[in-house]
């Protein structure tokens, strides 16, 4: 039956995020994206909350009592982004490894990667999706992967790699033989994996992202994860989307409070038409972006495929974001455009969404 | 969190459908270019299921059950979009206790609903109606002039109502009944506007105008004239007192009819834009192209992005809608909500019909195909009911926190 409420596990979860999201990330926020770092004891504080630990099964040595959920990730993922895009992508960067062993790899392939993303201290995680040309689509990957003998060689050229350079593997992204998209779980220092210069970007200045070059990279066929490789890029674009939702919130509610305080022409702004129905469709549109990846979400958790439920949530929420966080700054005025207030961070964050891919994951 | 269709709800979505095929499609074409004429046989086959259902629920066969969640709200509005998509005039035409239903059914006594709705399947075709619309205001409905007065055991109503749905079938085709707000002190602003139960036949009132319209124009609206119209004095809907805020049957309690009504409005656009959407869907698949949702950026056509943009859009309301009952289902107050669901519906049914008989080149703006008839139905959603500024207002006052004094 069509219900939108939340069960007590997500109403816990929501609230526990939403709180550190309010009171840890959004105080960070400006710092984080003015000196480029996330602080060491931010990431600390948020490893105790326990999001990657309770996605993990018992089994494995986390605490999730069922299969990870896409509608509970997307819940994290939003939560943790109203506070902050590019923290919120470091804090979950260990999901880039996780989410896809869980969901594609094997036995053994468990056993062997997912304790060391359980220990006392966070691990970052990284993945090898975007590849820096324009017409890019998950679909049709340029970096080849060929068969040769008893294992795979990677080639090609990938882009906002995040925190390659510390993640002890990086999920790579390539065509197969075939043309299939296939994932690969790389070690850091392997031969041929070469990792690039930081990357500087209009906005998530906080989150460390690094072009990587495959020259003849050769892995074991144990590195594959077996299956269909777009599934996973369809659950990252539901953390994504989900994100941006969070994006447009933060912008929503603070454009709402600044509109109550600013005085214009005898009245608050607020009070003004032209601001209050932008507010209004900015809310509208919010929520509206939110029910769709919700939905999609949720038919992921249903096993589905849902290519077309995910493709028009991803696009809707790319083009939401922009267009609130847009009005967001507007709502400020010339305010909105300097750095003491974060709208501006949101727009340059927001506009991002029609090109990330794979940043995040579920 | 659940998306998937109950049992109940398929159920009632698949009668709606039969009903929308079979009854209203074969029609719906001449009852456009046939304004001003009543298609009977339709009218009849309704009644006769409306009936049977109705006596179905008072026997306790129907009812749904001990579930902990009611979805009545939400079924309401699934079967809408059906009819809707059947024809969205028709559907505004089926013999109902309407808009005038709900306000009893929000704010009468018991025996107001038992007098009005209890027995209102019986007999012979009946419609409801509300009038509140006059001809010197729409959206600001506090400027009532319509005056009730009480004389003894009656009271007395002079004013001019304008654009009532239905009001010619519920007062001259039927022994029907309007639900028409009257202020008993014009100086006394909002508190003092009440609601009245005029039946069909009473002296004194009569339909002096049928509009001709652009859409929906298998549904009647008219210009009611009440002269001196006595009605009795327990025809009122809720106290005679004037009351202030907040009280119920004040103004703001019959106002809140609208948060159950505004989602199901939505709903009969959505239902009109799917039906615009299916055709143009067909259309494409016709000359070959299908949509691919999944194609590189450069690779995909502007068509496909369209089409695209327009199944997203078109959930993205439905959604809504259905989160607005969903709440209303379990007791919470959604007037927000109602409020998003129906001015994002009404924009984005507006947009997409419109986009349809574009996309569908001659073929779309030709009489020969509905698309015109549906951009032509389409477009009512986003007016009566609440305009989209009005609901963009209400949207407005629940996130700022302000009251209608400090936005408007
Ligand atoms: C086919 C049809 C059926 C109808 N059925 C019924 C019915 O059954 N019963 C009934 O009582 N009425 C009915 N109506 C009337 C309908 O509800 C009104 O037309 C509607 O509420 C708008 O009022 P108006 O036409 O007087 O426009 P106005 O109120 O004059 O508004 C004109 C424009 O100004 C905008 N506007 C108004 N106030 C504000 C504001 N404060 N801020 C910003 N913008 C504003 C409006 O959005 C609109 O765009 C029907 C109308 C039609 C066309």
């Amino acid at each position: 039956m069509i219900d939108f409420e939340f069960d007590e596990e997500q109403q816990l979860i929501r609230e526990t995020v939403t709180s550190f999201a309010a009171e840890r990330v959004r105080p960070a926020a400006r710092e984080a994206d003015e000196t480029a770092t996330v602080a060491e004891s931010l990431v600390d504080a948020a490893w105790e909350l326990g999001l990657i630990q309770g996605s993990v099964p018992e089994a494995y040595g986390g605490y999730a009592s069922q299969a990870p959920s896409a509608v509970t990730g997307a819940l994290i993922a939003e939560g943790l982004a109203e506070g902050d895009l590019a923290i919120a992508l470091h804090l979950l960067s260990p999901r880039l490894v996780v989410d896809p062993v869980l969901v594609l790899g094997t036995e053994q392939q468990k056993q062997d990667l997912l304790p060391a993303y359980l220990g006392e201290r966070f691990v970052p995680g990284s993945a090898a999706v975007l590849e820096p040309h324009i017409n890019f689509h998950f679909t049709r990957m340029r970096t080849t992967a060929r068969r040769d003998g008893g294992g795979w060689v990677l080639d090609g050229d990938k882009c906002m790699v995040p925190l390659a350079k510390a993640a002890p593997w990086i999920v790579v992204y390539a065509a197969d033989d075939s043309g299939a998209l296939a994932a690969f779980v790389v070690p850091s220092g392997t031969p041929g994996l070469e990792i690039g210069e930081r990357e500087k970007m209009l906005g998530l200045h906080a989150l460390e992202l690094y072009s990587i070059a495959l020259r003849g990279c050769r892995v074991p066929d144990s590195a594959r994860l077996p299956g269909d490789a777009a599934k996973l890029l369809r659950r990252a674009r539901v953390a994504q989307s989900a994100m941006a939702v969070g994006v447009a919130k933060a912008t929503l509610d603070y454009a709402i409070g600044y509109a109550k305080e600013r005085d214009v022409f005898g009245v608050k702004v607020g009070q003004k038409q032209a601001i209050a129905f932008m507010l209004a469709d900015m809310a509208t549109e919010t929520d509206a972006a939110r029910l769709l990846n919700w939905e999609a979400a949720w038919n992921l958790d249903q096993g589905n495929e849902a290519a077309r439920e995910v493709a028009l949530a991803h696009r809707y929420c790319a083009d939401m974001v922009m267009t609130v966080t847009d009005n967001g700054l507007q709502v400020l005025g010339g305010h909105g455009f300097i750095r003491d207030h974060p709208s501006e961070m949101w727009v340059r964050n927001g506009r991002g969404f029609a090109t990330f891919e794979g940043i995040a994951s579920i | 969190m659940d998306f998937s269709l109950s049992k109940a709800a398929q159920g009632r979505i698949a009668m709606a459908r039969m009903a929308a095929e079979s009854l209203m499609r074969p029609i719906s074409r001449q009852y456009d270019e046939e304004e001003h004429t009543d298609p009977w046989d339709f009218f009849n086959t309704m009644w006769e299921a409306s009936k049977a259902n109705a006596e179905a629920t008072s026997l306790g066969g129907k009812k749904s059950g001990d579930k902990k969640v009611s979805e009545n709200t939400l079924l309401a509005c699934m079967q809408i979009e059906e009819l809707a998509w059947g024809d969205a005039g028709l559907y505004l035409s089926i013999p109902n206790p309407g808009l005038g239903g709900a306000a009893v059914q929000a704010v009468g006594t018991p025996e107001q609903k038992q007098r009005f709705l209890g027995s209102f399947y019986k007999g012979k075709p009946k419609w409801g109606a509300m009038a509140i619309t006059e001809p010197h205001f729409g959206s600001d409905s506090k400027q009532v002039a319509t005056t009730a007065v009480r004389e003894g055991d009656e009271w007395v109503l002079n004013g001019t109502k304008i654009f009532c749905t239905a009001g010619h079938r519920a007062l001259n085709e039927s022994d029907g009944f309007v639900v028409v707000w009257a202020t008993l002190d014009r100086s006394k602003g909002r508190a003092a506007i009440k609601s009245f139960i005029v039946p069909a036949g009473t002296p004194g009132v009569t339909v002096t105008r049928l509009e001709d319209k652009m859409g929906i124009r298998a549904s009647d609206t008219v210009t009611i004239t009440l002269d001196n119209a006595r009605i009795p004095a327990d025809n009122i809907l809720g106290t005679a007192e004037i009351v202030e805020k907040g009280s119920t049957g004040s103004f703001g309690g019959v106002m809140a009819t609208f948060d159950s009504t505004r989602p199901i409005v939505a709903a009969s656009g959505i239902g009109v834009a799917r039906a615009a959407l299916e055709v143009l869907t067909q259309v494409l698949a016709e000359q070959g192209i299908a949509i691919r949702y999944e194609a590189g950026p450069s690779e995909q056509t502007v068509l496909e992005r369209e089409v695209m943009n327009m199944e997203a859009q078109l959930q993205a309301a439905r959604l809504l809608t259905w989160k607005a009952c969903n709440m209303m289902d379990r007791g919470q107050r959604n007037s927000r909500e109602a409020s998003m669901a129906k001015a994002k519906a009404g924009t984005v049914v507006t947009r997409v019909t419109q986009k349809c008989v574009e996309l569908a080149g001659a073929l779309g703006y030709s009489r020969k195909m509905m698309l015109e008839k549906w951009m032509r139905d389409a477009k009512i959603t986003d007016i009566y009911e609440g305009t989209q500024q009005i609901n963009q207002l209400i949207i407005a006052r629940s996130i700022l926190g302000y009251s209608s004094g400090e936005l408007n």
